[in-house]
């Protein structure tokens, strides 16, 4: 039988999945940006579940909220990756050191 | 095992590959493909728990617009792979170990015998009449409402900012002056000149 548990393990590989991601991928920006949208994705399936076992709507209404700010995210972030591409011509996270931090 | 638990293992394997490949994959084109792979099976995850408007808003939001987006960025940038793959693997032991030891402490976590997550009973079937959708909207409407104008706002500024940072002034560009071409009259394009005829010779 299902519980609450297989949700919230599922969650947690989803999320372990995507940092081993940002580990692999630190040089590309795109890779980077799914990566944080798949961890999105592992906190979302942990509210739906707590909202269904727990018989409360509230998680799905912070579902909904964090799909908006994920879309903003993405919408920006994307934008930001188009202007970087103009100037630098290259997406490399080694390339952006214009601050010499 | 019931019917449920195995749609939920089938989908848990399909979502947990996808991720894998999302993140391993080579070309990135194949990268966003994988991603809306696992975003709809998520959503197939998330039908199993009854949230079916969220389910659908998914699919439309994430894989409709979202991806779509990223596959549109993704083929316009053109990307050297061989500089971004460049110790790719690298990393691995290192990733690979840090992934393994947070979802293992996450698991260990949730279950433990005394979280008490493994024995929260699924509530009972609300029957036919039941609406996920209408539900929703009726909290979003009157408990969340405010949140709910908020988020509409944070969706207007990631418009605005998009589209502000992308915009760039061309120098050579021509445009019409609507304003101009209204009020032109024929009286200032055309002038008619009365002059003398001339004779033609011989």
């Amino acid at each position: 039988m299902l519980s609450l548990s297989h949700f919230l393990v599922l969650g947690a590989i989803l999320f372990s999945i995507s940092i081993v991601g940002i580990f692999l991928n630190r040089k590309n920006v795109i890779i980077l940006l799914m990566a944080i949208e798949l961890m999105l994705l592992a906190v979302n399936l942990n509210f739906i579940a707590f909202s269904y076992y727990l018989n409360d709507i509230a998680g799905q209404v912070f579902v909904f909220f964090i799909l908006t700010v994920a879309a903003a995210e993405s919408a920006i972030g994307l934008a930001i990756l188009v202007v970087l591409f103009r100037s630098l011509a290259s997406i490399n996270v080694e390339d952006m050191d214009g601050l010499k931090g | 095992m019931t019917i449920e638990a195995i749609i939920f293992y089938f989908f848990a394997a399909i979502l947990v590959a996808a991720a894998v490949c999302v993140v391993t994959v080579r070309n990135p084109v194949h990268a966003a493909l994988f991603l809306v792979l696992s975003f709809f099976t998520a959503s197939g995850i998330w039908i199993l728990l009854r949230a079916e408007f969220l389910a659908i808003t998914l699919v439309l939001v994430y894989v409709g617009a979202v991806m779509v987006l990223f596959l549109f960025v993704v083929m316009m940038l053109d990307i050297k792979l061989e500089r971004l793959r460049e110790g790719f693997w690298s990393y691995l032991p290192l990733g690979a170990t840090v992934g393994i030891l947070i979802a293992l402490e996450m698991a260990l976590v949730i279950m433990a015998p005394r979280s008490g997550f493994g024995t929260i009973p699924a509530p009972v079937d609300p029957g036919a009449g039941y609406s996920n959708t209408r539900e929703l909207g009726r909290v979003l409407y009157t408990d969340y409402l405010y949140p709910f104008e908020l988020a509409a706002v944070v969706l207007l500024v990631a418009m605005i900012a998009a589209i502000a940072l992308t915009l760039r002034k061309r120098k050579n560009t021509k445009y019409q002056r609507p304003s101009d071409q209204v009020k032109a009259d024929s009286r200032d394009r055309v002038r008619l000149v009365s002059m003398p005829v001339e004779k033609k010779d011989g």
